[in-house]
């Protein structure tokens, strides 16, 4: 990640140690996860220990460590989606995409996570891809949803 | 400004907001901990050292290691109450390491043992996080660090490589209680100082401690001496 880039969010915070949570949501936006070499250079600039950047970085589910793709696809398998038909809806997006849960495609275009409960169960069974979400979701309706996305980034 | 509380009938006189352990120590009344040091801040983590506490009229157990000390309080450590938690406490960490001794002597006194549940899977460490607090507070260092939560909870360096801060002190070792750090010399790998948890692997000196001439005594030196500058220069 841009070196620069990292100042800026810094500089936000004012590199306080208490930012730490917001400094991480910042490089997660831009970069989709978090760099090991960032949080290394984040942990240098605050002068805070880097196993103390670890713990957060672990403790929190919202952040990764590994590389995510460019559209995260979040499949809801609350109770209310789990009765709807949650599980078929997963299967049917991990064998579109070739990849189960929580991994990402080899072209970082897509990751798949489970959630369990967006508060939407009225809509169930809920898939959510970035911050559009689809209600009633049933699994002849994946593979439309997902070109969607693919031909949006190439345009 | 010192404080009078009663514990187990007897008036002590502490510090305001020291811990209660610290009037329990005064009292002469023992109270068994895992995760608490004199050394290092209170954590509470063990929750082995509850007591019960009355404090303006209600009554309710609290950490006694980090539980700060007030006017009027008066603390009970030997109660029914208090025995039940323990004995629960002990029970669970038990289950989770069933061959540490310190946990099964414990579990002896307290009059339980291994029983109604199931062990998951055999671990030897309690995560009472001395062992880190330990490396950053004392040692200065902060090699290991707690990472993860909930079940996948444990002590581990960062990224979970091979630490290029350890110093090698071994205090790690010396401070677990239930002996789950281990100093370990790797032939495979010499003048590699790292640290793998479980498993540390630490070397004794290549060069036979002949400190005066040791390349790495000497560059150690050189960055003290660096840091020590530095350190003075910013004070002025």
């Amino acid at each position: 990640m841009d070196i620069e880039k990292v100042d800026r969010i810094l500089e936000e915070h004012e590199y306080r140690h208490s930012a730490i949570i917001g400094i991480m949501q910042d490089v997660q936006d831009i970069e989709n996860y978090l760099p090991e070499e960032t949080l290394r250079y984040i942990s240098d600039k605050l002068e805070l220990n880097l196993t103390k950047i670890f713990d957060v970085a672990t403790f929190y589910k919202a952040f990764s460590l590994v590389p995510r793709g460019r559209h995260t696809i979040k499949v809801c398998c609350g109770t209310a989606c789990h009765l709807a038909g949650a599980a078929r809806n997963l299967d049917q997006v991990e064998r579109t995409l070739h990849i189960k849960a929580e991994e990402t495609t080899d072209d970082r275009m897509f990751s798949i996570e489970t959630v369990n409960c967006l508060g939407a169960c009225a809509l169930a069974p809920v898939v959510v891809v970035d911050e559009d979400y689809y209600d009633a979701v049933k699994p002849g309706k994946i593979e439309k949803i997902l070109s969607y996305y693919r031909s949006e980034s190439e345009r | 400004m010192k404080v009078s509380v009663i514990i187990d009938g007897q008036m002590v006189q502490i510090e305001q907001g020291a811990p209660i352990i610290d009037a329990a120590k005064k009292a002469g009344i023992f109270i068994p901990t895992l995760c608490y040091h004199e050394a290092l801040k209170p954590y509470g983590s063990c929750c082995l050292c509850i007591v019960e506490v009355i404090q303006d009229g209600q009554r309710r157990l609290v950490t006694s290691c980090n539980f700060p000390a007030a006017v009027g309080m008066e603390i009970f450590t030997n109660t029914a109450r208090v025995r039940q938690s323990r004995r629960m406490i002990v029970e669970l960490l038990l289950v989770r390491c069933p061959d540490v001794p310190l946990l099964q002597t414990m579990a002896k006194q307290m009059g339980t043992g291994l029983s109604r549940f199931k062990t998951r899977e055999a671990n030897e460490c309690i995560l009472c996080g001395l062992c880190v607090r330990f490396c950053e507070e004392v040692v200065g260092v902060g090699a290991i660090g707690l990472a993860n939560r909930g079940v996948d909870r444990e002590v581990a360096t960062p990224f979970k490589m091979a630490s290029d801060v350890c110093i090698g002190c071994g205090s790690c070792t010396y401070i677990c209680p239930t002996g789950c750090i281990k100093m370990v010399s790797d032939r495979k790998t010499p003048n590699l100082r790292s640290l793998k948890m479980g498993n540390c692997s630490l070397v004794p000196c290549p060069n036979s401690y002949q400190c005066e001439t040791c390349q790495i005594e000497q560059e150690f030196f050189k960055d003290i001496k660096r840091v020590i500058a530095e350190f003075r220069s910013k004070g002025q």
